[in-house]
């Protein structure tokens, strides 16, 4: 199969996910027990304030037009308006994304710029005593949930550093020092779980690529073993470890989520939380669909790269 | 019937000398140890908590209430409701450990299934079987669960549907890769031959010899899926706040956090510890029955 009907393909596959997840939720909604409408307005709802909700929600239409609705909408990019704020569910969601994704972003380069190194010193050093301290604290890493890590360092660094606040969030457009120093916690919290599967992971790739011929032919030429070790070696053993990392973006989501309550940041998880606790259903399905179309494409690049990067792979064939 | 590599005896579909490997694995190595004996202590806590819990759980003092402290009388200190931490740890253990057994559980009983049938019929069944499974894929756990939430309100089973909504492409995957490996062996071929039909194959001659690595999967995924529990509840959309579980016990004790450090951090290190106990058990596991790769995410 050639390069461009590859990607032509897997393309159309991850449209055909996100088409059918669309679907679900479509669904999903409307097999709420009840009333919609009753849900959006509590039980003491009048009934010309519930055939008005329903009327905005659509909900008074003939199911099929409903189904061709929403996704002529969503095809346009209109997830719908917030009931309780009014405000469309896509600026909602934009608003909320920039802490959110400093926080991811800046937790995953923490994760990396600890978990490389101590996955290649565990590696060349393989059961020796840095090897264990490595997998054991690597270990501890995937065993902490994020949000109690959270509260530890909010607890330990929050109190003993006043320089850094422990509360709410500055936008980078306030200056680098204060976003970063009240990104800095949190992230820490998000990144330490994701260093520990890194870590474990270079590790194992990193033994795998020490033991290959092409390393045996590098020493033997002579080349200086700091290049072998990380020309030839760290080179292809970060392959599969660039993979996974990309995917772990949507995995740190459920993570960040709960971090942002510990810091009382007003990101997307919080917005998340407060439309369940205000019943603000557009929020909560537009939130579904963005996060699944985010989750399928960024897997769809990551592939796409992986496939660039290593020659080896072939397009077509396997999952 | 099964027919295995070999003569050998076998448990569960897992040769028996690989029992022997996972004993010596685990009394040789103290980071197996300390995995096994974590994971018995905590269930045993969890399944004797009614007689071994100092009070019980839902019981107040109100002469602590107002000043929860660590003491004597509770060596794990009260919460904000004079209730004995202890106990609402043991009692806590219940659910968490439950919730996250029963969400595997059903995560693996449709995964694999889904990734048998795909892989033992391949063509248009594996196809469409796997764009199922992509779609699974796609509908981030946490997401799963507050839809679930937001439509049916909270519930022990909303957790663990949403839970194990998240381990069934995982197990799918799995299962459907070893049995693309396995179905061209010659029992298979032999099976089919003799006139065995697909059910049959599929569970007596397949799936017993993919069983080791979904052993090590269920595994590292029960310690995934109490971290999985421990957040939902603490955002207050897991199992009713009422109810004490490890990660609604923190949740708890955040707005504490001035006053009461050990609200917050004691249930998150009972976390901890059972999760880094499944894991190193897991490990064990891993090296024991000769399964490779995958470190898996939380």
């Amino acid at each position: 199969m050639g390069i461009k009907r590859y990607v032509a393909k897997r393309t159309l596959q991850a449209i055909g996910v996100v088409y059918v997840v669309a679907t679900a939720v479509f669904v999903a909604v409307r097999s709420v027990p009840g009333d919609p409408a009753r849900l959006v307005l509590g039980g003491n709802a009048e009934p010309d304030e519930l055939a008005a909700v329903r009327a905005e929600l659509g909900l008074d239409q003939p199911i099929h037009v409903q189904y061709y609705r929403w996704m002529a909408d969503l095809a346009r990019g209109d997830l719908g308006d917030s009931i309780y704020t009014g405000q469309s569910v896509v600026t909602s969601i934009v608003n909320a994304a920039e802490p959110t994704l400093s926080i991811g972003l800046v937790g995953i380069t923490i994760a990396i710029l600890i978990a490389i190194p101590a996955g290649v010193v565990s590696a060349t050093r393989r059961d020796q005593w840095e090897d264990y301290v490595a997998t054991g604290v690597a270990f501890l890493g995937i065993s902490m949930p994020s949000f109690w890590i959270g509260i530890v360092l909010l607890l330990t660094v929050g109190t003993a550093i006043p320089a850094i606040p422990s509360f709410g969030y500055a936008s980078i457009s306030e200056g680098v020092v204060p976003w970063l120093s009240h990104v800095i916690l949190p992230a820490t919290a998000v990144g330490l779980p994701y260093a520990g599967i890194i870590t474990r992971m270079t590790r194992s790739s990193m033994l795998e690529v020490l033991s290959e011929d092409y390393m045996q032919t590098a020493r033997a030429k002579g080349l200086p073993p700091r290049l072998v070790l990380f020309k030839h070696g760290l080179q292809n053993a970060l392959m599969p470890v660039v993979t996974v990392a990309g995917i772990l973006f949507a995995l740190l989501l459920g993570g960040i989520v709960a971090v942002e309550m510990v810091f009382g940041v007003q990101g997307f998880g919080r917005l998340l939380i407060r439309s369940i606790e205000r019943q603000d259903f557009p929020i909560v399905q537009g939130s579904v669909i963005v996060i699944s179309i985010i989750f399928v494409f960024m897997n769809l690049v990551v592939d796409l790269l992986y496939m660039s990067i290593n020659p080896k792979v072939k397009y077509g064939g396997g999952a | 019937m099964s027919t295995d590599y070999g003569d050998a005896d076998t448990f569960l579909g897992v040769r028996l000398d690989r029992f022997a490997r996972l004993r010596e694995t685990v009394a040789g190595d103290y980071k197996a140890t300390f995995g096994l004996v974590t994971v018995v202590l905590f269930v045993l806590a969890a399944v004797f908590a009614p007689e071994l819990a100092p009070y019980d759980p839902m019981a107040q003092e109100y002469a602590i209430m107002q000043a929860p402290s660590l003491s004597s009388a509770h060596p794990l200190g009260t919460d904000s409701f004079g209730r004995d931490l202890l106990s609402r740890l043991m009692y806590g253990a219940r659910v968490s450990l439950g919730v996250s057994l029963g969400a595997v559980t059903i995560g693996a009983v449709v995964g694999v299934s889904l990734g048998v049938v795909a892989g033992y019929f391949g063509g248009w069944v594996d196809d469409a079987l796997m764009r199922f499974v992509d779609v699974l894929w796609a509908f981030p756990w946490l997401l799963v669960a507050i839809m679930l939430v937001a439509v049916f309100g909270q519930g022990v089973w909303n957790v663990v549907v949403a839970i194990a909504f998240a381990y069934i492409d995982d197990f799918a995957r799995l299962a459907r890769g070893e049995v693309l490996s396995i179905r061209e062996e010659e029992f298979v071929l032999a099976a089919k031959n003799i006139g065995l039909g697909d059910v049959e194959i599929m569970t007596e001659e397949v799936l017993p010899n993919a069983v080791a690595p979904l052993i090590v999967q269920f595994t590292v995924l029960v310690a995934r899926a109490i971290l999985a529990e421990s957040t939902l509840s603490f955002l207050g959309i897991g199992v009713k706040p009422t109810t004490p579980t490890w990660g609604a016990l923190l949740g708890q004790g955040r707005s504490l956090i001035g006053q009461a450090w050990w609200i917050s951090i004691i249930p998150g290190i009972a976390i901890v510890i059972t999760v880094l106990g499944i894991n190193l058990f897991g490990d064990a596991l891993r090296d024991a029955f000769d399964v490779r790769g995958e470190e898996g995410a939380p």
